[in-house]
């Protein structure tokens, strides 16, 4: 079977950095130096406390399933997940490289980097 | 300030169409509305409010009130999706509360059937950087919603096949209905996997259509005809993402209801008829969850065995066969939510789905996508 094959990123100033470092192999998340809370998407604003000051950091790259569900009824079959990463915030991704059938919510996973339509490849998660 | 009984539903209409390849979108809304006033006794010329949403085509109430050829003097757009319409009565009746209109009218019309536009990215949307590289649509976004609640609460497809299977029952005596056909548990759960574990049939229809409502004041109310509905109460609640500290077994209907049964002073074994948002079985589960009508994880327990069925179960809901059967118009179902109860409260459902004594009726919507963000809206309504 056929891999879905991602669009490109949608990038702007404020989420330059993310896609920048995603071309590196590198996934980023935020994290509020004033409340010291990470948090995802990422944002210049802390949603938590509402601080400007806030700091992107790499992200481990390791999580587990929060949930997911697979869309059947397309030509390439795919399976949307959030998965809840090591530093706490879930984060809305793909899963790949995988049975869809035997993906189960709370199963490991580590991010991968698939490449996209054009531009910086695109971070998704594959079970370990 | 409250707007309990500071404005009466008094024109309610559901465009018959479900397949409309002969009409425009600004036609629909103008026949719906037409329609509405008809209903209610009223003529375009009375109307001095016009509430619509992101299914207005053009610049929203620019457009349509040009179109319609209103004259109004107070226009709300607000948009969360297809709650939309069930918030527009609230926010009518703050109009009319506050003196900015008496006889305000609601539009919804669009036509997903056969002119379907493809959900394109809203490139400026804050999420889109982050999220439209992963082909979220509404059916996997509800799907991982019902995978996470199955995880937690052990509720199963089965269950969430009783709500089309109860819908069902009641689209069979609509007339108008898109799917008149009684269905069971095994059609349901047997019917083509969508988005895991949402088969064909949890799924609500796509249908081309329209509905439109008049929200007048107590004094013009008093002057017509029709039966009095009026309102008692409503709350409001967009839920996202909070950051990442995501929680997709609940909605926010947890939020809103609580706001609008305060509102109301009633009690839900007050409420006899229920119009619960079903773009999805597992929509209608959590939301009767977050209502308060059963415990929290017990929603597959609750609406098993027939108890959303008009005159065999404790919670009558949709009888007109909601979004999963009747019509979904323009892919938002909020304003048939209110049209139904608003038929119920009258004594004017199909005889063979209307709830006797039915005083006090709820309607609740969730707009937007309940796996990602969305707005909930709850609206109670009495008959006086």
């Amino acid at each position: 079977m056929a891999e879905r094959q991602f669009p490109a990123a949608i990038a702007n100033p404020e989420s330059q950095p993310y896609w920048d470092a995603a071309a590196k192999g590198k996934l980023l998340l935020k994290a509020c130096k004033g409340c010291k809370k990470n948090f995802f998407y990422p944002r210049s604003i802390c949603p938590f406390c509402g601080s400007s000051d806030t700091e992107w950091k790499e992200a481990s790259g390791k999580g587990e399933i929060y949930s997911h569900s697979t869309m059947r009824r397309v030509p390439e079959p795919y399976a949307l997940a959030y998965v809840t990463l090591a530093e706490g915030p879930k984060m809305l991704t793909n899963i790949v490289d995988c049975d869809f059938d035997a993906l189960k919510i709370g199963q490991k996973v580590h991010v991968v980097f698939k490449p996209a339509k054009e531009g910086p490849p695109i971070p998704a998660f594959a079970p370990d | 300030m409250s707007i309990k009984g500071k404005a009466y539903i008094m024109g309610a209409y559901e465009h018959p169409t479900r397949k409309a390849p002969d009409k425009s979108v600004p036609q629909i809304h103008a026949e719906s509305a037409m329609g509405a006033l008809k209903d209610a006794g009223l003529t375009k010329d009375d109307v001095d409010g016009y509430f619509c949403a992101g299914d207005a085509p053009g610049l929203g109430p620019l457009s349509m009130v040009d179109y319609m050829g209103l004259k109004v003097k107070h226009v709300d757009s607000t948009d969360v999706g297809g709650s939309s319409y069930i918030l527009h009565v609230a926010h009518a009746a703050e109009a009319i509360a506050a003196g900015k209109c008496s006889v305000a009218l609601i539009t919804l019309a669009g036509k997903p059937l056969t002119s379907p536009v493809p959900r394109a990215v809203i490139p400026t949307a804050p999420d889109a950087s982050y999220e439209s590289p992963y082909g979220i649509v509404v059916a996997n976004s509800y799907g991982m919603c019902a995978m996470r609640h199955m995880h937690e609460y052990g509720t199963t497809s089965e269950q969430l096949a009783w709500i089309k299977v109860a819908a069902s029952h009641h689209a069979q005596y609509n007339e108008h209905a898109f799917l008149r056909d009684v269905v069971t548990v095994e059609q349901v759960v047997n019917s083509p996997m969508i988005s895991n574990p949402l088969h064909r049939l949890d799924c609500c229809v796509i249908t081309d259509g329209g509905g439109a409502l008049v929200v007048t004041s107590p004094e013009v109310a008093k002057s017509l005809k029709r039966p009095l509905v009026r309102v008692m109460g409503a709350g409001e609640a967009p839920k996202g993402q909070a950051g990442g500290d995501t929680d997709l077994t609940y909605s926010g209907a947890r939020w809103s209801g609580p706001i609008a049964f305060a509102e109301a002073g009633v009690k839900h074994s007050d409420i006899k008829y229920a119009s619960i948002y079903d773009s999805f079985t597992i929509t209608v589960l959590m939301q009767i969850e977050d209502l308060g009508f059963c415990e929290k994880g017990q929603g597959g327990k609750f609406v098993s065995d027939g108890n959303l069925i008009s005159g065999v179960g404790k919670l009558p809901f949709n009888t007109d066969g909601g979004g999963l059967c009747n019509n979904h118009p323009a892919n938002r179902g909020g304003i048939t939510k209110v049209i139904e109860a608003v038929r119920q409260l009258r004594g004017e459902a199909h005889p063979k789905v209307q709830v006797k004594n039915c005083d006090i009726a709820l309607a609740h919507g969730t707009g937007g996508s309940l796996g990602v963000r969305h707005g909930a809206a709850t609206l109670i309504m009495e008959r006086v």
